[in-house]
Parts: structure tokens; sequence; C-alpha cells
């Protein structure tokens, strides 16, 4: 073994050669001084493979809490709610629940209380033929009509039962309304299950709310900021209290707010905080980054596989057997756990040297006696086995990304999507996604682009506007009129406007005016406001890296490798940035770029020196509203292990390019 | 693969749970006491609570006994809120979005920074969830203290679920400050249900005018009717403000839940008149054209016994596809048709505009998939002025050969292109 120390622009590298894996980890525990504190490790094994391990090796990352209590609490609270209605019960769950109970729950549970059949909402007429039926639900107005509708064709076949609807995590007046226009209030009963958190792994939190995004950002109904105002309250009283808050967005503003008001209620307890600083951004603040093409392992996973609550189904191309299987993708997966974050080029390497580990590890057994090759089955056997498995299983999951990636002129489209990032041969870009419309090839990657050239343009030209659209509509349907119109209402597929004088005009003629005219001018400047900037932007937070420049996806040197060197996220700059200054001090310009909506506060009281040394100051919560990507995840871990801090990442739902965007889709019924 | 954790199926395992009742069936008050059961289990003290929340949780008393949870509700009486976050001045960038142009916001002000607590304030929140006063007063006392109440008190009970009510709300004044506070406090919830509220008790044209100038309670009203399916209410609603291309959409979108394809085309056709703008126009036009002529091209095609169809029988119907696959069919079942057929692909590149470069591309592909390398040949063919042919693309030839390629086209049919 060889150990070599060096300084680099003030950061300590250590370089250990080594002939396998497993002789450097013994030497890590083994060695104390090795590595030091705040030291960078690379340990290069014989075949030439550079692991990058100061995640791993770091000391001084501070422990996470535990968020398992999270689901300890949802479940016992769905239980209480479950035995206010004594008897046997069959139980309705609305689809997108199913997954997130899986998670706090199994059926044996739901057993134990009574319930005696499951069903998935399907808005269709039931077969129960139970005297209480339970509908477990997330409050839509759909839904509850579906159930009233149920209801009183009970009651017209003289059929008594006995209903009850858990709204989660919260009930709405409209829902409501609705069982009281239709006749059926006072015939069933309505609970609230307050589940806000779904623990997904040891770092990120989800309120499994994708609606959210087009609720809140399309169609302007703020109906879940309080839920993302209850959701913080939650983790307060159970982790304690922040320090200090920081945020961008308007939604982030009023989540603030409604979360304050919460704290101002309620009674809370003094109680050790686990987290240091809550920073809080809305999604319209940065589209750019979750349209951009995963290629972090685990983004990548659920861009082809999409992973959903945390879990994956891996089909027969992977498992290479007849039958698919499941599987959960979190820290507990150890060889997951090591490459889920590594750009994809890295993890064929990584995978093959665990390969070869494994073999080694097998390959002991010979020349084994009796007793040792006993200790060896009971001891190491089972972990190698399991081990053995799940790299099978990744290894068969590569193989197929791989496979897809190259079918679907991939290498071509990230080209373009990197020139788009770096302002460069834009009507080569155009062209190319015209290609790839009028071929008819995936109709979310033809409108991903298509937004990505809008947002990093500031808009189409008016010419090419119409005619990338036209042809749109010539190739994936007409139907598509009204996803333009969502895009466009959202600021991310525009048409520039010529002339911005006219904004002055227009603040002057004001909302007042009802003339058709006005109107229209208001709608061009309502696309204008939200115009991205994304040039200046790039340039004054240097997102963008000098082309020409050689990046080692193998050493990262900053979070733009999750995007292969080409970008870094906007979202999770601007949180760097943050972080570093304690504040929006000196990043005026970038948040006037940003529409502004920016705030940092700090608690008040006299605590906040008795707890300056502890591991929570070093632990951060960031709150996506409209929700984040797994590759945003990636960079934030990234950025922890730089810093020597944490990140826990609270999202309205996880999101990629493509939920976003078939989100906005309204090309259905 | 689920993997339960361990000390989960441990601690289930031993629990013995028990149903939880309360003499009183008031579900309000039982909502009350549940909610401050989930509240005060989340808090984990380093006194002696401690010890109870274990024994509670963890360790065998069963959870929900009428003793623990009156235990709890007893031991949440002291709370130490030590410390508070300062509000963010929101007042100038977030409220003029809604309630910019109210007279609310010089209320607000008023009873916020004016040091003399109101009713409700007076009926701090530790005392009315510990004994739920309003619970044990007669109805009817209930019922005026709670009319009694301002909009922003009146907003903020709606917002914790509280009783309340709106009958007070009459004069147009007094339900619009209801509305701005709503507005006021961010929650959608409540917005909405304030709007339901003025909804059955204003003249529409009314309530329209007054949600013109706030454009977050006009939002959430255009949203609510969207999810109720009030198609006319809201069409009247955005002519109202003047909106007419939303308005356009809006109706065409009907066409979507039309599932009868004459139907559907007719619906199209009463949609050309809709005031779209120029361009979507347009594409209205064209919508309703291609439904026209699928459905024509269908009802023969269905029925059609042609060599082509028997030797690739159609997989499916043609009927509301694209436009690109329509004319990708006609390439395949309809090629060399005289122009002046609805099905043949020259009246359909003709109608609806295509480009060369699409054409070539979507016949190249049609008449490759059918393994016709003549005519692939000849789609490259131009004549000069001189009659003489030569080879021309307006595709990139590493597109030609990558298609032909993915059709298993013969060594020799690329040839030509170089």
């Amino acid at each position: 073994m060889f150990v070599c120390r060096m300084k680099e622009n003030g950061r300590k590298l250590c370089f250990v050669r080594a002939s396998n894996m497993s002789v450097v980890k013994q030497a890590l525990t083994i060695a104390k001084p090795l590595p030091e504190k705040g030291e960078e490790v690379y340990i290069v094994v014989k075949s030439g493979i550079v692991l990058h391990m100061a995640q791993t090796e770091r000391r001084d990352a501070p422990e996470l809490p535990d968020f398992s209590l999270l689901k300890r609490i949802a479940r016992d609270q769905l239980i209480f709610l479950l035995e206010q209605l004594p008897g046997r019960k069959d139980l309705f769950i609305d689809a997108d629940l199913m997954s997130p109970l899986d998670r706090i729950a199994n059926v044996t549970i739901l057993k134990q209380h009574e319930v005696d059949k499951l069903y998935k909402v399907e808005l269709k007429p039931i077969v129960s033929i139970s005297d209480q039926l339970c509908f477990l639900i997330r409050p839509r107005i759909q839904t509850v009509k579906w159930i009233s509708d149920l209801v009183n064709s009970d009651k017209a076949a003289g059929r008594f039962r006995k209903y009850k609807i858990i709204f989660t995590p919260q009930k709405f007046y409209a829902c409501e309304t609705v069982l009281e226009e239709q006749g059926v209030y006072g015939y069933i009963t309505t609970d609230e299950w307050n589940f806000y958190i779904l623990p997904l792994d040891d770092d990120i939190l989800s309120l499994e709310l994708p609606e959210f995004f087009r609720d809140n950002f399309l169609e302007g109904d703020q109906r879940w900021v309080s839920t993302g105002g209850g959701a913080l309250h939650l983790l307060q009283s159970v982790y304690g209290s922040f320090s200090k808050v920081y945020g961008i967005g308007r939604c982030a503003k009023m989540v603030y707010e409604t979360w304050r008001e919460q704290m101002e209620d309620g009674d809370l307890r003094t109680k050790q905080p686990e987290f240091a600083k809550v920073f809080l951004i809305d999604r319209d603040v940065d589209f750019i980054t979750p349209l951009c093409s995963q290629v972090v392992y685990e983004g990548l996973v659920d861009d082809i596989f999409r992973i959903k609550c945390g879990s994956v189904e891996f089909g027969p191309d992977v498992t290479s057997s007849d039958k698919s299987i499941k599987v959960m993708l979190n820290s507990q997966d150890k060889v997951f756990n090591e490459i889920r974050n590594e750009h994809f080029s890295n993890v064929f390497g990584f995978l093959s040297q665990k390969a070869k580990n494994l073999q080694t590890a097998y390959d002991k057994r010979r020349g084994m006696d009796i007793q040792q090759m006993k200790a060896f089955v009971a001891d190491e056997l089972k972990g190698l086995k399991q081990e053995h498995r799940l790299l099978s299983l990744h290894i068969g999951a590569c193989e197929s990304m791989m496979k897809k990636k190259t079918k679907q002129d991939f290498q071509e489209l990230l080209k373009t999507e990197h020139s788009l990032l770096e302002g460069f041969e834009i009507r080569e870009c155009i062209t190319c996604i015209e290609e790839h419309i009028n071929r008819q090839v995936s109709m979310i990657e033809s409108l991903r682009l298509l937004c990505l050239l809008s947002l990093t343009e500031n808009g189409l030209l008016s010419k090419d506007y119409r005619s990338l659209k036209a042809q749109y509509l010539q190739s994936y349907g007409i139907d598509h009129l009204l996803t333009f119109a969502n895009l466009r209402q959202l600021g991310v597929l525009v048409e520039q406007q010529p002339g911005e004088t006219l904004t002055v005009m227009e603040s002057k003629v004001g909302k007042l005016v009802n003339d058709k005219t006005v109107g229209k001018l208001t709608d061009a400047f309502s696309s204008l406001a939200k115009k991205s900037n994304f040039r200046a932007l790039s340039k004054r937070l240097a997102l963008v890296p000098k082309s020409g420049d050689e990046y080692d996806l193998r050493v990262p040197r900053d979070m733009a490798y999750i995007f292969s060197g080409a970008y870094i996220p906007l979202s999770c700059k601007l949180i760097e940035q943050v972080l570093e200054r304690d504040g929006w001090t000196g990043l005026e310009e970038v948040t006037r770029m940003l529409n502004g909506h920016e705030f940092a506060v700090t608690a008040g009281g006299n605590s906040s020196e008795a707890r300056t040394k502890t591991d929570a100051q070093r632990i951060i919560l960031v709150m996506f509203l409209g929700g984040c990507t797994y590759s945003e995840i990636s960079a934030l871990r990234f950025l922890g292990k730089e810093r020597g801090c944490r990140f826990i990442v609270l999202t309205t739902a996880i999101t990629s390019s493509a939920r976003l965007l078939e989100a906005l889709l309204d090309n259905h019924a | 693969m689920t993997r339960a954790k361990p000390e989960d199926d441990e601690y289930w395992n031993r629990s013995k749970l028990k149903a939880f009742t309360f003499d009183d069936e008031d579900d309000e008050f039982s909502r009350l006491k549940e909610s401050k059961r989930t509240v005060n289990s989340l808090v984990m003290d380093d006194d002696d609570e401690e010890d109870d929340f274990e024994k509670v949780s963890w360790s065998g008393e069963p959870v929900g006994s009428i003793s623990w949870s009156v235990k709890e509700t007893a031991s949440s009486n002291r709370s130490g809120s030590e410390q508070g976050f300062p509000k963010i001045d929101t007042t100038s960038s977030l409220s003029k979005q809604g309630s910019g142009y109210s007279l609310s916001s010089l209320f607000r002000a008023k009873s916020k920074s004016g040091g003399f607590p109101s009713f409700s304030e007076s009926f701090s929140e530790t005392s009315i969830r510990t004994y739920a006063p309003e619970l044990r007063k007669p109805k009817s006392d209930r019922k005026n203290f709670v009319s009694d109440l301002s909009p922003e008190e009146t907003v903020r009970r709606m917002q914790k679920g509280r009783a309340y009510s709106l009958e007070k709300f009459r004069s147009l004044q007094d339900k619009l400050l209801l509305l701005d506070e709503a507005v006021a406090l961010y929650d959608g919830n409540v917005i909405a249900a304030v709007l339901i509220y003025l909804k059955t008790s204003l003249n529409k044209e009314i309530l329209f005018r007054e949600l013109m100038s706030r454009d977050v309670a006009l939002r959430h009203y255009v949203h609510y009717l969207k999810e109720m399916g009030e198609q006319k209410l809201l069409v009247e609603l955005l002519k109202a403000l003047g909106r007419t291309e939303d308005m356009a959409l809006m109706q065409y979108k009907e066409h979507l839940g039309i599932k009868d394809e004459g139907r559907r085309r007719d619906f199209l056709k009463s949609c050309l008149s809709l005031p779209f703008s120029q361009d979507d126009a347009t594409h209205v036009q064209d919508h309703y054209e291609l439904l026209e002529r699928q459905i024509i091209i269908e009802a023969s095609d269905k029925k059609a016994d042609g060599e082509i169809f028997k030797k690739f029988p159609r997989k499916a119907s043609i009927l509301n596809m694209p436009i690109i696959t329509t004319l990708y069919y006609s390439c395949f079942y309809h090629y060399g048709e005289s122009e002046g057929t609805y099905s043949s692909p020259a009246n359909i590149r003709k109608t609806f505009r295509i480009s060369e470069k699409q054409y070539i591309l979507t016949a190249l592909g049609a008449r490759a998939k059918l393994k016709l390398w003549f005519d692939v040949d000849s789609l490259f063919n131009t004549k000069n002025w001189l009659g003489y042919t030569k080879k021309k693309s307006p595709i990139g030839f590493h597109k030609v050969v990558d298609i032909l390629h993915k059709n298993n086209a013969p060594i020799s049919v690329p040839q030509f292109l170089y």
C-alpha cells in the first residue's frame, strides 16, 4: 500500500494505491491517521480505477435525524382513524396513495384493524358487499363526486351502509361542498389523516403530492400552500426548531408565512434542534435543471425505469429472467448506495471492480478446512449472496440503459442540450429538434428540447415558434394546442415579444381597463415578465464551465459533474451561494433576474448561541416546492461532502423532465 | 422486495390495540383530541415524559386507551414557545397580486399593530384546545359567538377547521373584505370556500366584475369551475373578462370528451367560429378537416380488400391519429393515387401544408417499410429544366441511411447516395 498526500488550491488530497478495495477499507479503519479530517481521499486500485472516497470516509459528516419516526406517527394516526369505524369494513384507496401507504403499513396491519377487502379507487361502480365502506383518498372533487353517486345509488336501492371518507393530507371545503350539494352530507363521516411526509430515504422526504406543481404554478391555486407549512411544522415539532430560514419564490414565501403562523399558534417545546437551516425554493425559479437529461446513475434509472416512491420495477430485460423484480432503491442497498451519485460513465468500471472483489471473496472458499468453511457460511456467505444479487441487478440495469440510450440517438440529443446551455450553434440545435419532431420520435423529448430552447434563449423568435409549433402539432396531434397554451402560461415555451418599451405602457394602462387589446397586451407582458434571463444568470453565477476544459468525471470538481460537466444546476448553485453568504447580500442582480421574492430570516429568541457548536448546525433542510430531481439531490449530496455538511431534501414530489411535462399536457380528456 | 424493518414488526406484534371511544360522539371534539394526541406524541422531551411516551407507544400500554389520552391532554398544557420567527415583509410583493386594490389591508394592519387584542385572540389557542369551551356551550350561544367575528377572524377559523359562519357577510363590501382576507392568508382552501359562498350569494355579473381586479381569487375561481366541470359558467366568465382566446381554447377542449367520431367532427366544425388567435384558428381548421378525412378513409378502408390490405392487414384505425401518421398511412396504403382523392399522399401533403422535408421523410419511411426500393429511389429524383434527373435530398443523407438500415435495405439501395 502506498499513500501520498498533497495540497492543491486549498484542498487536502490523499491518494492511496492498493491492490484491491477490501485491503484499502481495512487499512482505513485500522490506520487512524488516514484519512485526515477534511481530506479528500482518492484510492487508486491496481486496475487503474480511481474511487473518490471522500464521501464515505469523511468522519466529520453529521449524523442525520431518524426519520422513521414520521412513519410511525402516520401509521398510528391511520390506525386510530380506522378504529373510528369499528367493525369489519372494506377500504377503498386512491391509486396514488397505494405506494405511500405500502411504505408505512402493510396488509396485515390493515387486517388487524378489521379491514376486510382492499380496493383501488377507479371511479367505477363497486362490487363490495360490506356494510361499511371506508375511503382513503386525496381531497379531489372527482373522487368525492364518485363517492356521492355511490351513496345515492345505494340509497335508491334501499341499501343501508356506513360510509367514511379519510382525506389525506387534509380535507378541502370544495370537497365537502360536493357532499352537501349531492345530498349525502351527514350520511358520510369525514376525517383527516395528516400524513404530510413520507421519508423515502435517509435524506429524502416527500409530500408525495405531484399535483402540487400543476395546481400551484399553472392553475395558480394555493390549496397546497398550507400543506407545505404543515409539513415544516411537523418536522419542527418532532425534530426541533431551525435557526435560520432562506427562500426564493412566491410560493416559498407563502409557505413560510403559513408555517410561521402555525408556529405561533401551536405549542412548541424546547428541544435540541436537529436542523440548522432551511432553504425554500420554488420550482419555477429554475425550470432548466429538471428539463436536462439525467446522467447520474439514480437520475438515469428514474428517467428510464421511473422510480416510484423509492422503488423501481426492473423488467425481464434487466433481470434476464422472465419476471420483473421490484427493488427498493435507497441507502440500505449497499451496491446502489455507492453508485447512485456517480456519473453513468463511472458506474460500469465500479461495478466490474465490485464483481471482481466478489469473485475473490467467493474464491476464499478454496482450500478451507471444515471449520473455516462453517464460519464462512455462517458469517460471510449471506452477505456475499445478497451483494451478488444486487450487483447482478444493477449490472443488468446498466446494460439495459445503455441499449436504450444508444437506440434513441441519445448522444445527439445530449449534444444539442449542451449547445443550448452554452448558447452555441442555436440554428443547428433548432434543425436537430425539428428533425426529431418530423420523425415523430418521443413526444415528450421533443417538448423537453423545445422548452429548453425557449428557456435558454428567452423565448423563441416568432417565425421559429410558429413553424416549430405547427410541425409539433402535425407530428403529435393538434390537441396539443392546449399543451402549448399551458406551456406559454407557465412561461416555459414562449414567443419573443418585440419591443420592451411597451411594458411601461402596460403598467400605465393597468389592469383596471378592460379592453380586448389591453388584454392581449397584458398577455404578452405576463410572458415577458416571466422571461428566464438564463444567459445572464449563467454568466453571473458561472453555471456553464468554459468549453474546451477537460472535465474528469471520475474526480468531480463541482456540481456540474451531474450534467457531465456541462452545467451547474441553477437551483443548487443558488443554495450554495446563499449558504456561503448567509443570505442574499451580493446576489441582488441574480434575484432581480429571478423575479425576486427572496428572503432570509433569523429566529428570534436567545437560544441561538447555545447550539452553535452542535452537529445540527451542519444539517440543512432544502424544501423544493413543485418537485426536485434525483440529479439535484446528487448535486446537493456532493455539495454537502465538499462543505462538510448534510442536506436533507424535502420535496412535494420527486420529479423529472417527463413528469414535469406530462403534468402540463392537456391532450386527453 | 419490501423489507419490513424488524423493530416495526416487533412493535406490531406486541401492541394490543383497542378501539378508542368517547362518550361524546361529537366529531369535532374527537378530532380535536386526536390532533392533540398526534402532536403530543411527536415530542420527546428530556424530562420524565419520555418514559410515558416509551411506555405508551412501544411497550404494551394500549395506544388510545382512555387513561392514556387523558394523561396526554393534561400534560400538554404547559407549552414553551420560546422563540419565534419574524414575519417577512411580503406586503410589497405578495399581496399586490391579490388584494392590492382592497380596503381590507387597512383593516388588517390596524388589528395587528393596534395593541388591543380581538375577541378571538383572547381565546388563546391552548385554552380552546384543552377545554374546547365552545363545545360545552349550548348551540345557540356558539352561533352568536361565531357570527360576531370579523372577516379576518372568520377566515382564520376556517383555516383551522373550526366552526364559523358566513351568514352575516351580506353587504357586497363585507363579502369582498372576506375574500381579500382569505387571499391574505395564502390558503387556497379558504379562498375556494369563500368563493363558493360568493358564488351562491352574488349575481354572477357582479362576482365576475369584482374578480377582475383580484387575480389570485380569479385563478382559484377558474380552477374551481374547471374541477367542478362547470364549463358554461367558465366560458361566461372568460368572456366577461375579455379573455376570448382562453375561452376559445376552453371550448375546443371539450372535444376530448366526445367519443363518437361523427359527433366529434361536428363539434370541431362548430369550433371554427370561435375567436382563436390567427395561428390557432388555422390549426383548429386543420383538425376539423383531418378528422373529416379520416372518417371517410376509415369507412372505405375498413372493408377494403386490395392486395396491400391483405398483405399488410391494418393494425389499428386511422381515426384521431396525427397528420403525419395519416400521411404515413396514406403513403403506405394509398401511394400513387391521383391527387384528386382524399386519401392520396399528394392531397394530404397539399391540404395540410406539409414541408418537402417532412414529406420525404415520411414517404421514405413508409416505402422502405414495404421494401419498395424503387419508390425510395425515385423520391430523391428531381428533374432539372433540361429534363435530366438528379439526386437531391432535403434531409441529411445519414438520416436516410439510418432509415434504410432500420428497414434492412439491401446494400445496393443506399449506393446511389454516394
